[in-house]
């Protein structure tokens, strides 16, 4: 339990080198290790998609993930990726609609949300409700996350035409 | 679509003289940092030396516990301490879980962990503290626990039958509570109807599933006798005042703060073991202890709620005029009744609460909570409202089909018209002022219901097996001290807010009902930009700190609008009365020639500016040299609320579910959901928006997918969230929300709640859907929740 392993994870663009156990997950590295606390900790066993982080551009849960699996490769959390691109057009969204209420899910929630605009940018209303069942939020109801990313959604696409 | 409106159609008369916020769908400025990943969650908080706690939890349902051999475990690395409930009870009295006004109630004393005997599986047993949160579970892996399987009360059905164990000898036997109601005609109304439909209800145990679990740090400081307690809770003061009693220290020197809170629904309103645990260990180790409950252990000391079997019957003339309601409402809590709102007040609330939307004078009750060894159970959204509403519902729209009335015009017929308030319900309840008629009328039109009904009998053609399914509401907001207070619990039915002019012109608000998602902060500012005169962008809230705001009741039973926004209300009207005082003295101008607009003392003719607010503040705070002898500005004002004029102010709204039921496999689906609410006056309508919609998942989560299930040895067979079905958001509808708005008199503001009336709805509306659906085959289920294996079975296919 004592064995460490050093480690090498390019966090939000930056490249950091840390000591950890190799049973460390990849969120509890990023949250105990980096200091980074956006992304959270709802069930442990990968159902509830809170710990949603990008590994080398893949959304992943943060839960299953080892930290040593990042090693070498990039990490990408809500931290780094806001007030910029998909991310921040989805923020602004979410804050318009009320399509948070405690916010517990919001990190999680927004980068399955910006999965979705990336790879599927001409999803539909259902589609957006199948993309987004990865991740749990007790408090909304799901109608205003749907409103919210759809209306991103229909701005892209009114940008592209 | 959820798009941000306002709600002028109404044409409520404005509170405040110049009101820019009230009643718009204002976002919620204070969630920007949530959506950047830069809230302060509590698990985000790290102290200096700050240790960790894990439970050994009792793993069967009852158990003796006769040794605890600790040796290996305390070897561990990082390991700080081992504790068992003797450690603790030395530093923390045991509580007992009653309300005065529950006549007869009876609890056992409880402590932070069990002594000698376990009474739950997930009771707290034996506690582990280290310096990390894995050496702390690293450590429990070793711990040897020596314990013997007990017999179990199980089932509620048989929990007072002479065999079955009584869990507390020294009480007697399994029985917490017992009351009943009757009007006295209900024999007679029965022997006149033309149709009496009867039904036995169930209702799933199930649980609250906050997406952020139970957490704490407790931080003592010997040097003082002080504690600081973090923690998400729903009721600050309330901990406070309970941490004070069961501690001794006095009540000033303790200080609860929460911060991000990541959900509650009532899960977070009660005072739970691990709680009195963790301050116990921070008080015997001096240090901070943190304590998160993980996503296992949640599932097993979280509350759980409802489990009830409620046998219902409604006699109904041949005109459809409801005659008389009369139900007999079985319900199992845990071991102990929950501290310090009890585990009764759910069923009372369904005896309360049954029949409450209809006229009808005749009304029998009968009410039995037993004690179980599961975990304990107590106040979750909507607490009894989804109980009441679906066997309401359920009955009616049971009478409707025997006579062969459409669902929407037997309750047309029978709830109390919209001019007949204030009106005293059967059961005995107060309601100040509802609308039922009106929102029937609006839900007609808004959902088309007619097309619907048309559409529905066409598909049936094609063999499409549709139904509509109607539910019609009331809620329980705005608590006066009836509801806890003259039951002797020290929770505060009145609240507090400080507003502050701040020197360079912004205003600070301090109050005592906090935020865990709701959007009480949001409204708060609305309504505090409104009542001094300024910008949003200019208004400051402050919540959750037991040291900073007024005291107060905090969260629960609806109560975050009603109550505290009208102190804030208040409070802001008082500010802006004293801002123009300083501004009269300044001007050497009377008062009434003054008024404010936007953060700027104006003329009150010509609305030419004068003064603005930045200057008042460095005049008022910086040079009160200048003021007339004898003047002193009073730039912080604080005002209280409480409501006083009827025990609740209901509220009642309408919705109807629209779902497809698959008779092959017995699968539902939900087409469309509509609500049509009316809490009164509307702040936000986007928030309340928001508030319906959530609030209504969570009443489909208990009616189609949600349970706690226990195997015969008082197991539960599924706690984890890939085993207990939450909803997710590819089989929920869309929810259309619309208003009713008429105001509570009983508060200038006129708000009331509007927090669980879809929890309360949802569930009927779903089982009358289905059941409806289901209508052609002769086909009906009432045990929720509505599995396909359940409607399956009612199909006779399996």
């Amino acid at each position: 339990m004592t064995i460490k392993k050093s480690i090498q994870v390019t966090v939000n663009g930056e490249r950091l080198n840390r000591e950890i156990e190799p049973r460390t997950h990849l969120v509890d590295f990023l949250r105990e290790s980096v200091g980074l606390k956006g992304s959270h900790l709802g069930c442990e066993h990968g159902v509830c998609g809170a710990c949603t982080v990008r590994l080398n551009g893949q959304i992943v849960r943060g839960c299953l993930v080892l930290a040593v699996q990042a090693d070498g490769g990039s990490v990408d959390t809500v931290e780094g990726l806001s007030r910029q691109g998909v991310l921040a057009d989805l923020q602004e969204a979410f804050l318009k609609h009320n399509a948070l209420q405690c916010g517990f899910c919001t990190p999680g929630m927004l980068m399955a949300a910006a999965d979705v605009v990336q790879h599927n940018p001409r999803a539909n209303r259902q589609q957006v409700r199948e993309a987004i069942s990865s991740n749990y939020c007790r408090c909304t109801g799901y109608h205003a996350i749907v409103d919210a990313i759809c209306s991103v959604l229909a701005k892209r696409a009114q940008e592209v035409a | 679509m959820n798009k941000p409106r306002e709600l002028t159609e109404f044409g409520l008369p404005a509170v405040t003289e110049d009101q820019r916020y009230i009643g718009m769908s204002e976002p919620r400025h204070g969630a920007r940092r949530l959506v950047q990943g830069l809230g302060t969650y509590l698990d985000d908080i790290e102290l200096p030396r700050m240790a960790h706690v894990v439970f050994w939890r009792s793993p069967v349902a009852h158990a003796k516990i006769l040794g605890v051999d600790a040796e290996a475990a305390r070897k561990m690395p990082g390991v700080i301490g081992i504790f068992r409930g003797q450690d603790l009870a030395k530093i923390c009295k045991p509580w007992v879980a009653v309300l005065g006004h529950l006549a007869g109630m009876k609890s056992a004393p409880q402590h932070p962990m069990a002594l000698d005997r376990a009474c739950w599986q997930g009771e707290p047993v034996v506690a582990v503290v280290a310096e990390t949160r894995v050496q702390a579970e690293d450590a429990l892996q070793l711990l040897d626990v020596q314990w013997e399987s007990l017999p179990a009360a199980l089932e509620m059905e048989t929990a007072l039958d002479p065999k079955t164990p009584v869990i507390h000898p020294e009480l007697g036997d399994n029985l917490c509570f017992t009351r009943q109601l009757d009007t006295g005609g209900v024999d007679e109304a029965f022997s006149q109807a033309h149709v009496v439909a009867e039904e036995t209800f169930y209702f799933g145990r199930h649980t609250g599933v906050t997406l952020e679990p139970r957490c704490q740090i407790a931080d003592y400081n010997p040097a003082e006798h002080s504690l600081t307690v973090y923690h998400a809770q729903q009721a600050p003061h309330m901990m406070q005042d309970l941490y004070s009693r069961q501690f001794d220290i006095p009540e000033s020197s303790i200080r609860v703060i929460c911060k991000d809170v990541g959900g509650s629904f009532g899960i977070k309103v009660h005072a739970y073991p691990d709680d009195f645990a963790t301050v116990a260990l921070s008080i015997l180790l001096c240090r901070p202890v943190k304590f998160v409950a993980d996503r296992l252990e949640s599932f097993v000391s979280d509350i759980h709620a409802r489990e009830h079997r409620v046998k219902g019957k409604i006699a109904v003339s041949q005109s459809g005029e409801i005659l008389a309601f009369e139900i007999d409402d079985l319900t199992g809590i845990g071991p102990y009744s929950m501290f310090p709102r009890t585990s009764a007040i759910e069923g009372n609330q369904v005896v309360n609460i049954t029949g409450g939307p209809y006229k009808h004078k005749q009304y029998r009750a009968n009410l039995k909570v037993v004690f179980l060894n599961k975990t304990p159970t107590c106040q979750y959204r909507g607490v009894g409202h989804p109980i009441a509403c679906a066997i309401t519902e359920g009955l009616v729209d049971k009478a409707a089909r025997m006579l062969g009335i459409d669902p929407l015009d037997i309750r047309k017929k029978n709830v109390i018209p919209d001019d007949a308030y204030p009106y005293t319900a059967a059961s005995g309840i107060k309601l100040e002022i509802l609308s039922h008629e009106e929102c029937l009328r609006k839900m007609e039109r808004f959902a088309d219901y007619r097309a619907l009904r048309e559409e529905q009998a066409q598909l049936r053609k094609q063999g499409i097996y549709r139904g509509l399914g109607l539910s019609t509401v009331i809620e329980l907001t705005n608590p006066s001290a009836a509801f806890y207070g003259v039951g002797g619990a020290r929770i505060a039915s009145q609240d507090g807010a400080t507003v502050r002019l701040d020197p360079k012109g912004g205003v600070t608000v301090l109050v005592s009902v906090g935020e865990q998602g709701q959007g009480a902060e949001g409204i708060y500012a609305q309504i505090a930009a409104d009542a001094v005169g300024v910008s949003i962008a200019q208004v400051k809230i402050i919540t959750g700190d037991t040291n900073v705001t007024p005291y107060g009741g905090g969260t629960w039973a609806s109560r975050g609008a009603g109550i505290g926004g009208e102190a804030v209300l208040q409070a802001g009207l008082a500010l802006r009365e004293n801002i123009l005082k300083l501004a009269s003295a300044m001007l050497s101008r009377p008062i009434t020639s003054l008024t404010i607009r936007e953060g700027v003392v104006v003329d009150a003719e010509t609305e030419a500016a004068l003064l603005e607010f930045p200057e008042l503040g460095r005049v008022g705070y910086f040079r009160s040299d200048t003021l007339p002898a004898g003047f002193t500005p009073e730039l912080t004002v604080t005002r209280h609320y409480v409501q006083r004029d009827y025990p609740f102010i209901w509220t009642n709204g309408v919705q109807l579910s629209y779902v497809e039921v698959d008779p092959d496999t017995g699968m539902v689906k939900l087409l469309k959901h509509w609500a049509v609410e009316d809490c009164g006056r509307v702040i936000n309508p986007m928030l309340v928006d928001e508030q319906m919609r959530g609030a209504i998942v969570q009443g489909i989560g208990g009616a189609l997918y949600e349970e706690c299930l226990y195997d015969e040895s008082g197991q539960l067979r599924n706690g984890s969230l890939a085993d207990y079905l939450v909803p997710m958001a590819n089989e929920m509808p869309d929810i259309e929300v619309s208003h009713v708005q008429t105001p509570t008199k009983t508060s200038l503001l006129g708000a009331k709640g509007a927090g669980e009336a879809g929890t309360a709805g949802a569930p009927g509306a779903i089982m009358n859907a289905i059941n409806d659906a289901l209508a052609p085959f002769n086909a009906s289920v009432t045990a929720q929740p509505f599995t396909p294996e359940k409607i399956l079975k009612a199909l006779g296919r399996i």
